[in-house]
């Protein structure tokens, strides 16, 4: 079925693509650092190359009762369950943004514990369902 | 089955059998939207924006899928040389492209009320841009190079190394943190929307494949004629 010229077209086509495919990987691999949109609390806890005025983003969830309002800026903590940072914001802030919820702030650090934020989007994750569904799962955890 | 795309039984696909398809989509459609728009509820978190989400997953699954059809039948080209694969791949580009547009421009649109932003270059919206750029690359080759065999072969690089960005679109979500939610429906784990918005989406998929048939076929039709057209020109 497979004529010889056939044959050897296949052999040559793969090869190019594999070499194509490792070129891709090994392109995406060493611009991680630019593929990523934000870092995790704990990515940047554990980051070593670390600087105080580059802008980066952090996201995580907006941890639960931590939003606090004063008179100039409002002030959560992100967590990812296992680090946390707290981060401070002038603005208005998105619809969605809200506790227990996803959120990217982008921004500087100021230190490893504390993040000056310019910008904040809320973060939608994967889960859909009406409201009566979502009260309904609400009452079962409680 | 790759019979039936050959000139002579494309030429006679009968008018009846394409109507029913224009039919059976229009029924598709016309139904997922009454879902999509008005049947179906407001998410408990995003509300009525969710509705968009209705054109924007079919239009992102069609410009991911005709893409990677245009990467298969280049392939299969390049080796076996059959002469219709190219002039398939040829009459995918401009649907799949138009959706691509559809699947950026309606993302937008979510992502403004929803995220904060317009856009994002996070690994999705960016390699979703980079897919519409690679189709509008495919479609100006075979429309500004006059020579058969040479817009043939770039046209065949162009949807062979696009094709390698398809697993980079549908896994980024995936591989690193992006602002874009990950997969709601996977093949390995149940889904994670609800079957009152699943629904709805399926029936637009499937409406959708409808459509781009359709268009795909009317396209290809032509392709045909006017490659054999210019065949016969050529001989005179």
């Amino acid at each position: 079925m497979l004529s010889k010229k056939a044959r050897s077209r296949i052999v040559i086509l793969t090869f190019l693509l594999a070499l194509a495919a490792a070129v891709v990987y090994g392109v995406l691999k060493s611009l991680e650092e630019n593929v990523v949109y934000f870092f995790s609390p704990t990515e940047l806890y554990n980051k070593e190359d670390i600087s105080f005025n580059k802008k980066i983003r952090v996201g995580g969830l907006v941890k639960e009762g931590s939003i606090n309002n004063d008179q100039t800026s409002v002030n959560f903590i992100v967590t990812d369950l296992n680090n946390e940072i707290i981060v401070s914001y002038k603005g208005s802030l998105p619809n969605l943004f809200s506790e227990g919820k996803g959120v990217v702030a982008e921004g500087k650090l100021k230190d490893k514990k504390y993040f000056i934020a310019d910008k904040i989007l809320a973060k939608h994750d994967e889960n859909y369902m009406p409201p009566e569904v979502s009260k309904i799962l609400k009452k079962t955890k409680e | 089955m790759l019979k039936n795309f050959f000139p002579n039984k494309i030429l006679s696909f009968s008018n009846k059998l394409f109507s029913f398809l224009i039919v059976l989509m229009l029924l598709f459609v016309f139904v997922g939207l009454i879902y999509a728009l008005f049947l179906s509820p407001p998410d408990f978190t995003q509300g009525d924006s969710v509705r968009i989400m209705y054109v924007h997953v079919p239009a992102s699954f069609i410009a991911l899928g005709c893409f990677g059809f245009m990467g298969i039948a280049s392939i299969c080209a390049l080796i076996f040389k059959i002469k219709i694969l190219p002039l398939m791949a040829k009459s995918l580009a401009p649907v799949g492209s138009v959706f691509a547009l559809v699947s950026i421009v309606t993302g937008s649109l979510w992502g403004k009320p929803t995220w904060g932003t317009w856009w994002a270059w996070d690994a999705r919206l960016t390699s979703m841009l980079i897919l519409f750029i690679f189709y509008i690359a495919y479609i100006s080759v075979w429309k500004f190079v006059d020579n058969y065999e040479k817009a043939n072969r770039v046209t065949s690089i162009i949807a062979i190394i696009g094709s390698l960005n398809l697993p980079v679109i549908k896994y980024s979500v995936d591989w690193w943190n992006t602002l874009h939610q990950t997969s709601s429906i996977t093949l390995t784990s149940a889904p994670t929307i609800h079957y009152t918005m699943l629904i709805p989406l399926i029936i637009m998929l499937i409406g959708t494949i409808l459509y781009t048939l359709i268009v795909f076929l009317m396209r290809y039709k032509t392709e045909i004629m006017k490659f054999k057209l210019d065949k016969r020109n050529k001989e005179n």
